[in-house]
């Protein structure tokens, strides 16, 4: 039993990694879009 | 494409999903190790993922030297060379028993016909620039899945081994791996020289040498790490084999599913970069 939080980590600990990952990216995406914006230019 | 992109996302998911069922509750529990043992469905995939996503950094960036290139033709002769060398060689019988012990001769031939297979095909497929942004996505996805590998590795480690770390072949060269591709993207992030690109091209070629050094340590080493499951005079149960090919490939899938949005959030940024101010 005492192991199991240890697969549990390991396993919450993998998907915190690409959901941050992934967050960071959808930040990055957005600020572009903003910025296409500003420059006058669309989203083809 | 947005279209097969979100197709593609939906397919992933349920693999995902499917893959984590698998091995959770449908894999065998490991007699010695108990269910920790599972975080190996996780770690595993995560590394070859990693080892796959820096193999394909290090053919864009050769590519991305040598195009337009003298050096260009003898590149691709050299890897002409390693698919037919590398196809026929593990069957010669002289080579064939140098080999490691659970090495096979159609593994060899595979991935020596599999390398010079994919450098043409991304040679094919992207050119100039494309190359540069291929090869800034892929290192920075497998950077994502070494720090997965760095981290699964000793959770799973501690109630194990009793440790958390130690310093032998196949973790430190593990590190060393991750160290590269982070300066790897710190230089591309902070220098603003024209030359960056060709610069961190050039780090990356030398940097994926590590990674055969990484896979090949426990093969020629006596390390803390366990031997390969696969080849290399490990065995694994059929079971646990197929729960693990099935989260490898999911694993490949979210990888190449992140990828193909960085590589898109890779043309905007140089798109908004290029875009003449207003």
């Amino acid at each position: 039993m005492n192991s199991l939080k240890y697969l549990y980590a390991a396993y919450i600990a993998t998907w915190l990694i690409h959901a941050v990952y992934l967050g960071s990216m959808v930040r990055s995406y957005a600020r572009l879009r903003q910025q296409m914006k500003e420059l006058g230019k669309g989203e083809k | 494409m947005k279209r097969a992109f979100h197709i593609f996302a939906v397919v992933t998911a349920v693999l995902l999903a499917y893959a984590l069922y698998q091995a959770l509750v449908v894999a065998p529990t490991e007699q010695t190790m108990g269910d920790v043992q599972r975080i190996f469905y996780y770690h595993v995939p995560s590394a070859w993922t990693a080892f796959l996503l820096f193999f394909f950094n290090f053919i864009a960036s050769i590519q991305y030297l040598t195009e337009g290139k003298p050096a260009r033709r003898a590149v691709n002769w050299i890897v002409i060379a390693i698919g037919i060398v590398g196809a026929i060689a593990p069957f010669i019988p002289q080579v064939k028993q140098q080999l490691p012990v659970g090495m096979y001769p159609s593994s060899v031939a595979t991935t020596a016909l599999a390398i010079a297979g994919l450098y043409f095909l991304i040679g094919k497929l992207f050119s100039g620039q494309a190359l540069d942004a291929l090869a800034v996505t892929t290192a920075e996805v497998g950077v994502v899945f070494c720090t997965i590998v760095l981290v699964t590795g000793p959770i799973w480690a501690r109630p194990v081994w009793g440790i958390w770390w130690t310093w032998d072949m196949r973790l430190t060269l593990t590190l060393v791996l991750w160290l590269i591709y982070v300066s790897y993207l710190v230089l591309r992030r902070f220098s603003d020289s024209g030359q960056t690109p060709v610069l961190a091209a050039a780090l990356a070629v030398f940097g994926a040498l590590d990674v055969p050094l990484v896979y090949f340590s426990i093969w020629f080493f006596r390390t803390q790490h366990p031997q390969p499951v696969i080849g290399g005079g490990g065995s694994i149960d059929p079971r646990m084999l197929h729960v693990l090919l099935i989260n490898w490939l999911a694993f490949s899938c979210l990888a190449f599913l992140i990828c193909w949005s960085r590589y898109r959030l890779e043309h905007l940024r140089r798109e908004v970069e290029e875009a003449p101010l207003c």
